[in-house]
This record gives structure tokens, sequence and C-alpha cells, in this order.
């Protein structure tokens, strides 16, 4: 992966800057010890490591607002990191880049459930803001698989989802607003309370864009009331093909359900071993779908998806009687990729998005792919929306495997853009998938995209070499000539 | 009179565009007109007319998503997802009442570009959630596209939530893509009569703040209430508090009984089912009770945080005069005033200052809002930000110059 020449005039300098941030971050914020900077070498995206310049570890808005001032007039980049937990290395430092880390804006604010909302710091961890408000019986909607770990900042940043979105929508359908602040350091509201701002909204491009834009520094999401009730029914199928038809036939039903997963008979059999999930070992895809509201509701709701499975020929059907056993039901899928890093020394997880009906199609060209490239792949789908997240095995210590992997990944997105999908459904794009970009965007797409970073970072020096594989200067994207006779244009008919 | 440019095509479009970019003349651009005195009026040569780029291009009720061009009729897109047993989730309001239109003149596109919601948001969220993606020519006269026809999506900055609310300040879409949602398979709307607006704003929180799923949160003082074309509604001789259940039927009467006790406390509960439902939430979602013989008042849309919405309409009203009602569990104040020359908005903005929230002006004379800041000023940083945004896209400013913002 190549990144961005580090720039060795600010590596020199790595003493005064370090002074700088002491100035401004006293005590322990500001991290210069190597040992301790391993620490954040990475973030879930382990393939790729570096080590940043320093990490600095501020408190307050001011002093971020402080930071990112200094820096920009400085000429310093930065790296903004929430846990860490990011699965397209989004926060993978740079050599010559401070990495600011938002851990320590781990509070809750205010909980206001009169207006159905939760002022919290971009540290508190997704899971955090449910169980500050869960005593109530709300919780927060979006919920990653990483969600214990993973930082509300970091969802914002990438826009994460979870086995929520089709009901429920992605992060962006549920924040209301944050505080942010700007690479020269100007601190900006987008948002609040109430909905809809108006003018420009700048709150849904900076959602999912990968720390590129601003350093957010305070968020408000909407909670909800949990649901009175909820129960999980698992439907097993002949193929995949037809459990997908199973998924099309519940939404034409006018039946969305909480959640509706899909797994393959690698991943079934995978997790079945590592957590006893109870799962049938027979079939070549399991659907896990969730009903939840009134007891009534799902009651009947979960009779109809019954009849409709058997319409589509499942050949396997078990309703969940108890919390416990839809528990159980979760289990498996939940833990999917540790079930699988267990038959594999490595593994990588894809993340693209289909249109459903393409399902059939994807599955059988991934298999003949694996044959290809003589390794196994699993498969776990958030079914409802047509994420998929391909689980490639490797050895990392066999020579060549990773190459092999990563091409075999490569090869999987470009297969899912080809039907119709896209390149990421929830990790992003980060440095991962950073040079596929070409495969969905032309190069005029990409520069109006990275016009819209110049309008807020116009030095590039927030997170630089993600998600964009062509850096542009500012300069160049916004020169534009154009006077009378000089662009080329046929006779404008008189339409 | 004002030459109108009428591309069949998204070439033509990139043409046009190409066009009024080196001759320097500046686009009024337009799907079918129904919201022109929406926004600040726009000082152009040309009018650049989309009406031809219409029709649905893909539409797998399955897939959940439909992808048609910018003009496509809201009655058309409504009509074919009807007979699929779906709907636009986000409920787009219809405007064309309170402009003297009629019904049914919206697009599609136009409906995204002004990023119209209804009663449905607080559940659903507005239209920028349901926008899965476009392609468009920018003002910079290049195709662009972003998003994508899927429904979930981290691929690249998401410039379709920039182009909702835009009104067509950035680029000119020529394909909108949208997600879709099953229809509720039953509707009921639970009343409560009499309440004052504090107690009734009380009385939403609660009935949002429940596991009922309520889906439209609605309160009519009685002067509003009466106006209203539903018997129930207008001979209730009170105000009227409602809110909307949907779902599968053992469902919704589960919740439906649910509300009526939690609503009991507060005053008289009633009921309206199927019809006389709809037609409540349609009169609620386009503003109706402004219609008519209103016709000449002035129309704000303010939007609070809900629990802020009572004493920001007892304020207007003090200073103002005019009548409000309220939506989206009183988050969504809409209010009609005599017209005068300042449609009173610094009393507006002064009043909404300090609960946070927005106000903007919705219909007046093209001289008002020429004068008048149609939305919430923006403090300098923002709007600094703002202005480089539409840089971004349109650094000539040859798209609907001027119609959000003077200047820009």
């Amino acid at each position: 992966m190549q990144m961005p020449e580090p720039d060795q005039g600010v590596i020199d300098r790595r003493a005064e800057i370090i002074a700088a941030m002491r100035a401004i971050v006293p005590g322990e914020g500001v991290i210069a010890d190597d040992a301790m900077l391993k620490a954040f070498e990475c973030d879930g995206l382990m393939a790729y490591r570096q080590l940043p310049l320093i990490v600095v570890l501020p408190e307050t808005t001011a002093q971020v607002s402080d930071i990112l001032k200094y820096c920009h007039a400085n000429g310093v980049k930065i790296v903004p990191r929430g846990a860490g937990t990011g699965l397209s290395g989004g926060a993978l430092p740079l050599a010559d880049a401070i990495t600011l880390g938002l851990s320590k804006f781990n509070r809750v604010l205010d909980i206001d459930y009169a207006n159905r909302c939760a002022v919290v710091q971009p540290g508190v961890t997704n899971l955090g803001v449910t169980k500050a408000v869960e005593g109530d019986g709300f919780y927060y909607a979006p919920d990653p698989s990483s969600q214990i770990a993973c930082s509300i900042g970091g969802n914002i940043a990438e826009n994460s989802g979870g086995v929520h979105c089709l009901k429920y929508g992605l992060t962006t359908n549920n924040v209301l607003g944050v505080e942010m602040v700007l690479m020269d350091g100007t601190v900006l509201r987008l948002g609040g309370k109430h909905l809809d701002p108006g003018g420009y909204d700048l709150l849904g491009v900076l959602t999912g864009s990968e720390g590129l834009l601003g350093v957010i520094t305070e968020v408000t999401v909407r909670i909800l009331k949990k649901p009175e009730t909820a129960r999980a029914v698992l439907l097993g199928f002949n193929s995949s093909e037809e459990g997908g038809d199973c998924v099309a036939a519940i939404i034409n039903a006018g039946i969305i359900p909480g959640g509706i997963e899909m797994m393959d008979k690698p991943a079934i059999h995978a997790t079945e071993e590592f957590v006893h999930a109870g799962y049938p070992m027979d079939v070549e895809a399991l659907l896990i779908v969730e009903l939840d509201g009134p007891k009534v509701e799902v009651d009947y709701l979960i009779d109809r998806v019954g009849e409709i499975a058997k319409g589509q020929g499942a050949i396997y059907s078990r309703i969940s009687e108890t919390e416990e056993e839809r528990a159980a039901f979760w289990s498996g899928r939940k833990n999917a990729f540790p079930a699988v890093g267990r038959l594999s020394p490595d593994y990588l997880c894809m993340d693209g998005t289909i249109p459903r009906k393409k399902l059939g199609l994807v599955l059988q060209r991934m298999a003949e792919m694996s044959g290809k490239y003589g390794l196994r792949v699993a498969n776990v789908f958030h079914a409802g929306d047509g994420n998929l997240h391909p689980l490639i095995m490797f050895d990392a210590n066999q020579p060549g495997e990773l190459d092999r992997a990563e091409e075999f990944g490569a090869d999987i997105l470009k297969l899912c853009v080809e039907v119709g999908g896209v390149l990421s459904g929830e990790h992003g794009i980060g440095v991962e998938k950073r040079d596929l970009m070409g495969e969905m965007f032309t190069e005029d797409d990409l520069k109006q995209q990275q016009r819209v970073k110049c309008a807020f970072d116009p030095d590039h020096h927030l997170n630089p070499g993600k998600v964009f594989p062509t850096l542009h200067r500012c300069a160049e994207l916004g020169r534009m000539h154009i006077s009378r006779g000089q662009v080329p244009f046929p006779d404008i008919p008189r339409f | 009179m004002i030459e109108i440019l009428k591309p069949d095509t998204a070439d033509q479009v990139l043409d046009a565009v190409k066009w009024a970019l080196s001759e320097a003349i500046p686009l009024d651009v337009r799907g079918s007109g129904s919201k022109s005195g929406f926004g600040r009026p726009v000082q152009v040569g040309r009018v650049l007319d989309l009406s031809n780029l219409s029709g649905i291009s893909d539409y797998d009720p399955g897939e959940l998503v439909l992808t048609a061009g910018p003009a496509t009729s809201m009655f058309e897109i409504e009509k074919v997802l009807a007979g699929a047993n779906q709907e636009l989730a986000f409920e787009p309001m219809d405007l064309g009442s309170l402009y003297g239109l009629g019904e049914g003149t919206g697009t599609l596109g136009g409906v995204i570009a002004a990023n119209l919601s209804g009663p449905r948001r607080i559940k659903a969220g507005a239209a920028r959630d349901h926008f899965l993606g476009f392609q468009g020519v920018s003002g910079r006269g290049e195709v662009f596209k972003s998003g994508g026809k899927v429904m979930k999506n981290v691929t690249g900055f998401d410039l379709s939530k920039l182009m909702a609310g835009s009104f067509g300040t950035l680029a000119v879409m020529t394909q909108v893509s949208v997600k879709v949602l099953p229809r509720p398979e039953k509707t009921r709307t639970v009343l409560l009569m009499g309440a004052d607006d504090i107690h009734a704003v009380a009385a939403l929180c609660d009935a949002l703040g429940s596991s009922h799923e309520v889906a439209g949160a609605a309160h009519l003082p009685a002067s509003v209430a009466a106006r209203s074309g539903v018997g129930y509604v207008s001979g209730a001789g009170a105000a009227v508090t409602a809110v909307r259940v949907e779902g599968p039927g053992p469902s919704v009467e589960h919740r439906c009984n649910s509300l009526r006790d939690l609503f009991a406390p507060f005053g008289a509960v009633e009921e309206l089912h199927s019809m006389n439902s709809a037609a409540f939430w349609r009169e609620v979602r386009d503003a109706a009770a402004f219609t008519g013989d209103w016709q000449d008042y002035q129309v704000w849309r303010v939007s609070v945080p809900p629990t802020a919405g009572p004493t920001v309409g007892q304020h207007l009203r003090a200073r103002l005069g005019g009548e409000v009602y309220y939506d989206w569990g009183g988050g969504l104040i809409w209010f009609a005033l005599d017209a005068r020359a300042d449609a009173g908005a610094a009393d507006i903005r002064r009043v909404i200052r300090d609960c946070g929230g927005h106000a903007t002006l919705v219909r007046a004379s093209a001289d008002v809002r020429q004068a008048v800041a149609v939305f919430q000023p923006q403090p300098g940083p923002l709007a600094d930000l703002s202005k480089r945004v539409k840089e971004a896209f349109d650094p000539e400013g040859i798209l609907n110059p001027g119609r959000m913002t003077a200047g820009v």
C-alpha cells in the first residue's frame, strides 16, 4: 500500500512539535515514547502498520481546536482516531502525522428523554450510549458488531451500521447534531436537538467521511424506546439463492424485520462448532429473522414469516420461545468472525453491498474465485440491506497467501460493483479499498468528492492518503477557466 | 420574455450547463416549477426546464429501491409504488395547495431538492434519509454521480446528503434513486380533545417516548382544528391532539388501546380510522389549514426541540398574532401571520434563538422573499463553509444563484 511520502521536514521538527503539544495538553496526554506509540500503530485492519509521529489525547474541545490550529499553521498532518476498531485502515497512522485520539472524550453529557436524544462525547462506546439510557427502557439503534468497543465518533466517521439498519437506519439516520472542529481550529455546530437544520446538509456529508473533513468533539443522537418484545426465527434452505428469494418474499409481503441475517454453509459450520448455537448443519443457507415490537405484533408476524418461508422452500424452521433461545440464535452470527478465526490463522473480512437479487450469482462467482485462488471463504450477510461480509481464510506465514487473499478480496469487491452494488456497506474505504475507488467512480466523480474535502480542509492535512486513490492539490481541483467560446459545446438545440 | 432550455436527455443537460457557463448566464433550474415560491427569487437569464427528464427507469419492489428522472411527478411515483403496496416512507409534503397550484404538481427531484418530509419524519426520517444516490451535472459542467442503488453504502463521501435540501444550487440532478418501503397494513389515529399546547406536547412526548412506534404526532389549537375537512376534528369545538399508529392489524389495535390509556389523564379521547385518518394527516402534512382563504397569509415553518414547541408557539402568537399548529411532537411549528414587509423575521428568529432551531419562510411574495432571509441565517464560520461548499460545485454561481442565500 503506497502512502503519501512522509514530510522529512516535519519529522525533523518532532521535538518542537512535542513541546508545542505538551503546552496545549498537559500531563500524560502527549505520547512520544516508541514503546507506547506501538499501541497505536494500526486500527482493526492489522495488515497495515505504521508508528505515528506522536499521539495526542486531548480532553477538551478547546484543546482540539488549539492542536489543529497549531498543525494548520505549521504544516503538520492529523490522523483522527476513535477506539481504533475500524476495519479499513481509516485510522492507520502516518510517519509525519499526529494521531489525535479522542478516547478521553468519554462522558455522557445530557440525556433528554422528552426530546428523545442523548448528547455524548465522541469517545463513548456505541454500547455505552445504550447503557446510559437502558435503565429507563431506551436504546440507541445502530449496532455494529464491534459495539462493545467502537466509539460513537468512529461510528459517525464510518457511518457504521449493524443488523438493525433496514428497519432503524444507519448511523447517518440516527445522528441529530455534532460539534466539530475544522482543520484550521474553527469550532462549528451542525444540527442539534431539532430536526433538519436548514442550509446545506453538512452533517450528512461529514457522516461517513472517514475523518477527512473535521474532528468531532460532541454528538447528539436519537434514542428510541426499546420494543416490548423480540423473537427470532431460524430458517434453513437448500441454497443461498432460495434464502435470498425468501428475504425478498418477506419484504414483498410488507414485513420489515428488526434484523434479517444470512450465513452460508461454511459460516454455519464454523460458528456452530464455536458457540453451539443449535444451528442445523445440513442446510446450505441459514436465515435469522428477528421481529420486534408489541408481543401481539411479533407473534402475528413470526407466524407469517414462517408461512412465507415454507412457501419459499425452507427445509428447516425454528422459532425462539424464550429470550435465552433468541440470544442463542444470535450468538452464532455475532461470533462469526472469531469462529472463522479458529478455522484459519488469518482471515480478511470484506464488506461490499449488492442488490439482493444478485446474491446467487455473486455467491456462485465467489465459489469459483475460491477455487482459483485456493483459499476458503465463508459468508455472513446482512440480508435485508444487501451488505455482504465474505471472510477469506489464509495463512500469513505461507509466502504469497496474503497477496492472494487481497487479490481475491479485490475481485469480490469489483464483482459487487459490476452487479450494481458498492465497495463498502459499513466499514468504509480507508486505505484498504482506496485503490479500488476507480472501479465505482469516474475521475470526475472523485474530483467532485475531493472538492468537498477542499472546502473543509484545503491543505489536505486531515487524514491524507485515505479514501482517495489520487491526491489532487485543491488549487488544481478548483481550476476552471471558462469564458465565451472557450468551452466546446455543440449548437444548443432549441430544446 | 425569459428563454427556456428544455433538454430531453442528461447529455443535453450537460450541454446546457456548459453553454450557460461559457455565456456566464445563470440558470433557474426547475422540475415542474411547483416550488418556485419556495426560497429566494432567482435572478437569472434562462430557465433550465427538466420536465422532459421524467419517468421511472428502474423499480423492483423486492429490492426496495426506485430510480427515476428528476421531473417524474410525485403523482406517478406514488401511483406506481401503491401498485406494489409500497410508498415513500418519509411522506413527502405536497406544497401545491399552499402555493395555490392545486395538488399533485410536485416532482421527485423537487421533493429531494427541498428535502420535504411529512409527519412520519419523526419515525421514518427525512427525505435525505431515503435518498440513496444520483447522477447529475455540476455547475462546473461536469457529469458526476454519488451514492448508489443499494441501501447500505459507505463508499466515498455521501454527496447525496448535500444535494437534499440544496434547492438546485449545487448541481442539476439527472437521475435519482430513493429507498422505498412497504405501506403499513393498517393505520389508526388516536385523538385527544381540548388539551392546551403545553399539555398536548407533554402528551405527545409521552407517546413518542413509548414503545408504540408512533408515526405521526400533531397538535392543532381549536382555531386551526376548526378548519379541518375531517368532521371529527372540525366538529370537536376544541383543540385536537393526534397520534398515528401503523402496522399489522392486531398490533395497531393493541397500540391504539395503550395510547388511549396514556392520553386519558389529559382529556377526552377519540379515534380516527382509515379514510379520516389519511385525510387528517394529509392536512397536517400539507399545511392545509393555511390554504384557501388564508392564501394571503405568510407562512413559516419553524423547527425546534419538541419540548420547546409550545413556548415558542405562544411567543410567536403573542408578538405577531396569527395562528400556529404543531407537527413532529411539537418540534415543527407551522405559523401563519398577516402579510407584512418583514414577515416578522426578526421577531421569529429572536424567539427561537435561545432554544436552538431554525425558521424558514415558506410562503410570502417575491418582494418579501427577496428582502428577508428565507432560510435561517448561519453563524459566520458556518456560512463561510457553506459558501466554500457551493463553490466546490458551482464556482461561477450559475445554478439557481441566490435561491438560498443572497450572493451565493
